[in-house]
């Protein structure tokens, strides 16, 4: 499934990387403890978090993440999608709560890092 | 460690206890020069991630610390400095879980117990001493081709 398609499913809001929106998504992980996602994630996941600090993105550019859904609707400052503008990962949010956008990417047959 | 190839790429960097704009800067640049030398993209997340959850660690529990990448032809040596509280019981913090990080710290997505046992999974070799009230050295070294074992 490609970004643009997880972006509608979730009715998520485009922040940054509308380039790259034809990437191919393998695998997600919905997580806040950053540590599980540099522990438990392949490359080219793409995350689920309510986190929306820096080290956010640091973590998706060191771990070779495919791309952030925000959820709740959680939107992160400039500077967060300033850097993430820079690492080339691109930034959704989405209203949904973590176990919905889960749930309702599952339902379209993607699988955890499992 | 003798590497028996001469090149070597050596980039040190000063890391600042609680300075968490700046956490992770360090490890992206290893990361870029691994990249542009043209490492297998697989091996270079192994380095990132065990050269994060190393330099996070100076950044939340020390005062201040040196990193040193030594980028070999065939292998990645990070070692990583610091002074500050140090470990009193290594075994214990290695135990998957165990985090003494305070509740700002879990806040922010780390502190979950999982980095010393991460750096070891992503590293060929793992090395950490630590006085407690001087600090703490842990030295990682990444093989470029898994088959190859180093130091043998």
């Amino acid at each position: 499934m490609k970004l643009e398609e997880v972006g509608r499913i979730l009715e998520a809001d485009l922040l940054c990387g509308e380039d790259l929106l034809l990437r191919e998504v393998v695998t997600v992980c919905g997580s806040d403890l950053l540590s599980d996602v540099l522990a438990f994630t392949i490359q080219e996941t793409l995350l689920l978090t309510a986190l929306i600090n820096m080290q956010v993105i640091r973590t998706a550019d060191l771990s070779d993440l495919i791309g952030i859904v925000f959820v709740n609707g959680k939107r992160p400052g400039t500077d967060l999608i300033a850097m993430a503008q820079q690492k080339r990962i691109p930034l959704f949010v989405t209203r949904l709560p973590m176990y919905e956008a889960c749930g309702r990417l599952y339902q379209y047959g993607l699988k955890g890092c499992i | 460690m003798e590497s028996l190839n001469t090149q070597v790429i050596v980039l040190n960097f000063e890391l600042k206890g609680s300075d968490f704009e700046a956490a992770g800067e360090a490890s992206s640049k290893i990361k870029l020069v691994l990249q542009q030398i043209g490492i297998r993209s697989d091996v270079i997340r192994r380095i990132a991630i065990s050269a994060y959850e190393a330099e996070m660690n100076v950044i939340i529990h020390a005062y201040r610390g040196k990193m040193k990448a030594e980028i070999f032809s065939d292998h990645t040596k990070i070692t990583l400095k610091d002074e500050g509280p140090g470990i009193s019981d290594i075994k214990l913090a290695m135990q998957e879980g165990y985090s003494t990080a305070p509740d700002y710290i879990r806040e922010m997505g780390f502190g979950a117990g999982m980095g010393l046992p991460n750096m070891v999974r992503c590293t060929d070799k793992f090395d950490i001493e630590s006085s407690v009230g001087i600090g703490t050295t842990i030295s990682m070294t990444v093989c470029h081709n898994p088959l190859t074992i180093v130091g043998q």
